[in-house]
């Protein structure tokens, strides 16, 4: 194998991504847990980056790690009465042969995926050029249907969360 | 295998470098070592603080959140739209622009339903939580 440097970066973002995710596991404190992800959210949005898929890689960035992680440290921040760092996450009560069989289960269908995908068959559109103009040309000419449709989900999405949120609100101060 | 961001890499590290040189480094060499209890506060130049930081926070902070992320993937959605906008407007004319701009007013509405519903007004829903405690003055400024 020859080490160039995409290789090098490969494996820098890969340690990036994969030793937070094992912290995820391991740490005891939910706090801590949601910091890891954070770090390994990162590692993701590089790799998808080294990988040519640059608005993938900026909505990870934007979406997860912007958006989606301040709403679980919120989520934290709402639902704990305790302090948090005594609040532990309860892996350790689990049977251990429960956990085997889902983990051995998720890995089955993910490596199954994987090995299905036919990486050198299916090379993807840009060949590692960057995509995000070429994405903005295609969803405004042969995709502004459904362009249009997302904003369409958006805006259900976003009427339902903020009724569900003030119903939750109304009934918790009721 | 290219790598087109290598600049962006570049400037990641250097970000990183520069904040552990100044905080770890300089710092220790330049800074007077002072003790004093007042530097050990949360903030030292702020409000003093009152209380455990560890309490339920209120559900406004989440629905906040939700409407922000949202409008995130809105602006994430946008992107692509910039970078291609010369050449779609060279091709189709002002059609790149009013479909955006459609794309834009169908998410506005969402804004104005949260924003008419009171979401994402702090203060109304202040009084909805403190009804028979503080009633009035900012019933009156909000005018409902």
């Amino acid at each position: 194998m020859d080490i160039d440097f995409g290789t090098i970066m490969f494996f820098a973002l890969a340690i990036v991504a994969v030793v937070p995710a094992f912290m995820v596991v391991l740490a005891r404190d939910i706090v801590r847990v949601a910091f890891w992800l954070l770090a390994s959210l990162c590692g993701v949005a590089g790799l998808y980056i080294l990988l040519g898929a640059d608005f993938l890689g900026l909505t990870q960035v934007l979406v997860y790690i912007g958006g989606i992680l301040v709403l679980i440290l919120f989520g934290i921040m709402m639902t704990s009465k305790d302090p948090l760092h005594e609040k532990a996450t309860a892996s350790g009560k689990r049977s251990p042969v429960t956990g085997l069989v889902t983990g051995a289960l998720v890995f089955a269908v993910l490596a199954a995926v994987i090995v299905g995908v036919g990486f050198e068959e299916n090379k993807g559109v840009s060949g590692g050029e960057p995509t995000t103009t070429k994405l903005g040309e295609v969803l405004l000419t042969d995709y502004v249907l459904p362009f249009e449709l997302v904003s369409v989900l958006l805006l259900f999405v976003l009427c339902g969360a903020a009724y569900m949120a003030r119903r939750r609100r109304e009934d918790a101060h009721a | 295998m290219d790598f087109q961001y290598a600049n962006v890499l570049f400037g990641l590290l250097f970000g990183a470098g520069f904040v552990v040189l100044n905080v770890s480094i300089v710092n220790r060499i330049l800074a007077p070592k002072v003790i004093d209890p007042e530097k050990t506060t949360t903030y030292e130049c702020g409000e003093p603080t009152i209380g455990s930081a560890w309490v339920r926070f209120d559900m406004r902070f989440y629905t906040v959140a939700l409407v922000f992320l949202v409008f995130e993937v809105e602006v994430a959605l946008l992107f692509p739209w910039a970078a291609a906008y010369d050449t779609l407007t060279q091709a189709g004319g002002l059609f790149a622009f009013v479909e955006v701009l459609l794309f834009l007013v169908i998410l506005g509405l969402g804004y104005v339903y949260v924003w008419r519903k009171g979401d994402l007004d702090w203060v109304k829903a202040t009084d909805a939580q403190t009804s028979n405690e503080t009633v009035g003055v900012d019933n009156a400024a909000n005018g409902n």
